[in-house]
């Protein structure tokens, strides 16, 4: 062992020299390419100076005050970080922010604690009810809160609960509508064909709209729900419909024989979908369930239009400001930044799904 | 005269009359008339296309008949969602294409219906199915995934599984088609032992030698229709219709 190991130090030290050259080839190999490499270098160091110098080195940071950025050409980070708490929970009352920011994490650390495949059993359901339910007290108060009505909350909660929640409650409506679409019940499978097709048909901004504006005129107010509400089953029933399709596909690849030697068990039809299935149909889709989830993500700022404030309106209402320049590129950057950093964080987890899965069959 | 019918029925592991199925204008069954009694070891043949498969399988519901009858271990299969379930965790089923769930481990396999279907606990049904899976010779594959076995380990499993539910009939449609010629022998000798042991089985296969060894009774099918039915000595040797005569120069010849 000891002899091969020095042996091969004088080996590496040539290899190493022959394989950086390999590596460089592609980048230098032609005079074209080495034009290319050359320009795209320059290229980046350029842009990233510029980035560097305005982000960085230019930057307005500290002490967060309007002053602070008077007559820098640099990012007026300062401005994002006084109005850090209006971006991040609207126009929620100052002195119940914590509990907005409780909010927050609550559903993280829930969205987290749920991630790992040994956590799925029945009591998590639970465990996600339970939290649903603290979420809406904390927001909204009572029992020893005080009272914030839904027109009063803003920002990433916002953002949070909708996604959550409309994905939460459509997810499950999903499933049945995938399967009853596949019913040999000739009732079920009408129903749930018009519901996908119709809400597969109208644009998201156009449900919300309906929900916002069209419903009141038509319901007394004593039947309507919640302004929030509307906009959540709006944004639910989207998701749902969505969700079917994407579901569905997994459903067809599924090979007959499955649900035949389920039922050969005597396993009825509801434990054959949901224990022979549902389970394979969902790994399957994966790839696509990631893609539709992070769409709705970035639909729940769609509510700005009928007058949530989400995480974009909360930063729209913190820009208008007098007291400061309106550094709305700063603004957007770190809005965009949570945005990303909450797509991303699901696309990651969805591929660490789908490896787990590769992996347990061989 | 009802009595003694109902007696019938009550002796009978499986009793069919004049079955009748159809999909769309092809008739898949024509007046299909058979009795299976208990312990009973029947091997089905016939040209493809003969109906022997959609026989089998109207007998756990996996097909709807549409005339006569099918009594299954004194309980017709009817609409009723009860009944049904009933006589599926009574018939095992054993599938050309294995049909294991390639999600489950081979133990998740074998245990899956006994605990959802019988409602056993988990530890009991995990010695039954490590049980069975002994009996068919690979306990040791019991943490694997269907994927990374043979078509024969497979298949075996699937018996296994099928075992597990403690059933008494067991259903085999073509078991060993989808083989590989070198793994034909480990399935049928594991349905050999099943037959040695006295378990009810109505078998549609193309292994002749496997019917003359095991086989109470060979029925022939063409057509949708029983051609001929005859103990295996006298069907191979004395065959009295001419279909059966051609299907087996055929299927003997080469």
């Amino acid at each position: 062992m000891a002899d091969t190991a020095s042996n091969a130090i004088p080996r590496a030290a040539g290899t190493d020299m022959r394989s950086l050259l390999r590596r460089l080839a592609p980048f230098f190999g032609t005079p074209l390419n080495a034009a290319l490499t050359i320009v795209l270098l320059w290229l980046m160091a350029r842009f990233g100076w510029l980035l560097l110098d305005w982000a960085v080195l230019k930057a307005a940071i500290f002490p967060a005050e309007p002053e602070t950025c008077a007559g820098t050409s640099g990012a007026c980070w300062s401005f994002v970080i006084a109005k850090s708490g209006q971006i991040l929970f609207g126009i929620y009352p100052p002195t119940e922010r914590w509990r907005a920011g409780l909010v927050c994490v609550l559903i993280i650390t829930t969205l987290v604690a749920s991630a790992r495949p040994s956590a799925w059993r029945p009591s998590l359901g639970l465990v996600w009810v339970g939290m649903m339910v603290v979420v809406l007290w904390l927001m909204g108060g009572g029992f020893g809160l005080a009272t914030v009505p839904t027109s009063s909350w803003g920002g990433l909660p916002v953002t949070l609960i909708l996604t959550v929640f409309a994905i939460g409650l459509g997810f499950p409506a999903a499933i049945l509508l995938a399967l009853g679409r596949r019913s040999a019940l000739p009732v079920v499978r009408t129903l749930s064909v018009l519901f996908i097709e119709t809400i597969r048909g109208l644009p998201l901004l156009s449900l919300l709209l309906v929900a916002s504006i069209l419903l009141p005129l038509f319901l007394p107010d004593s039947l309507l729900p919640d302004k929030f509400v509307r906009a959540l089953i709006a944004l639910t029933i989207f998701a749902a419909a969505y969700l079917a399709e994407v579901l569905r596909g997994g459903l067809q690849s599924i090979p007959g024989g499955q649900s035949e030697a389920a039922e050969a068990l005597g396993l009825g039809y509801w434990k054959t979908q949901r224990l022979i299935i549902l389970p394979q149909a969902i790994r399957i889709v994966i790839p696509a369930l990631t893609n539709t989830i992070i769409v709705m993500i970035k639909n729940t700022s769609l509510v700005l239009v009928v007058g949530l404030f989400d995480l974009i309106s909360s930063g729209k209402a913190a820009l208008s400001d007098p007291a400061w320049p309106a550094p709305s590129t700063e603004t957007f950057l770190f809005i965009g930044l949570i945005y990303f950093a909450l797509a991303f964080s699901f696309a990651r987890f969805a591929d660490f799904l789908e490896r787990s899965g590769a992996e347990k069959r061989g | 005269m009802k009595d003694v019918e109902s007696q019938k029925d009550r002796s009978a592991a499986i009793s069919i009359e004049n079955l009748g199925k159809s999909f769309g204008d092809f008739q898949a069954l024509r007046n299909v008339t058979l009795t299976v009694a208990q312990g009973e070891r029947i091997v089905i043949c016939g040209p493809s296309g003969s109906g022997k498969s959609t026989l089998i399988r109207t007998i756990n519901r996996l097909e709807q008949h549409q005339t006569g009858r099918i009594v299954v271990e004194g309980t017709e299969l009817t609409n009723d969602l009860k009944g049904i379930e009933k006589i599926r965790s009574e018939v095992g089923m054993v599938f050309q294409h294995f049909n294991l769930f390639p999600h489950l481990t081979i133990l998740e396999n074998c245990t899956l219906a006994p605990v959802w279907v019988r409602k056993l606990p988990r530890e009991e049904a995990e010695e039954t199915a490590m049980h069975f899976l002994r009996k068919v010779r690979i306990p040791e594959q019991a943490g694997k995934y269907p994927g990374q076995l043979s078509g024969g380990q497979q298949q075996r499993v699937a018996i296994a599984r099928a075992l597990c539910m403690r059933p008494r009939i067991m259903l085999f449609d073509e078991p060993t088609s989808a083989l590989d010629p070198e793994m034909i022998k480990e399935v049928l000798d594991t349905m050999i032992e099943l037959a040695d042991e006295g378990m009810t089985m109505v078998c549609v296969t193309h292994e002749m030698g496997f019917a003359q060894a095991v086989a109470d009774r060979v029925v022939f099918m063409d057509s949708g229709q029983i051609v001929e039915e005859n103990q295996p000595a006298a069907f191979f040797s004395a065959p009295r219709n001419e279909r059966t005569k051609l299907f087996l120069s055929q299927i003997l010849g080469h």
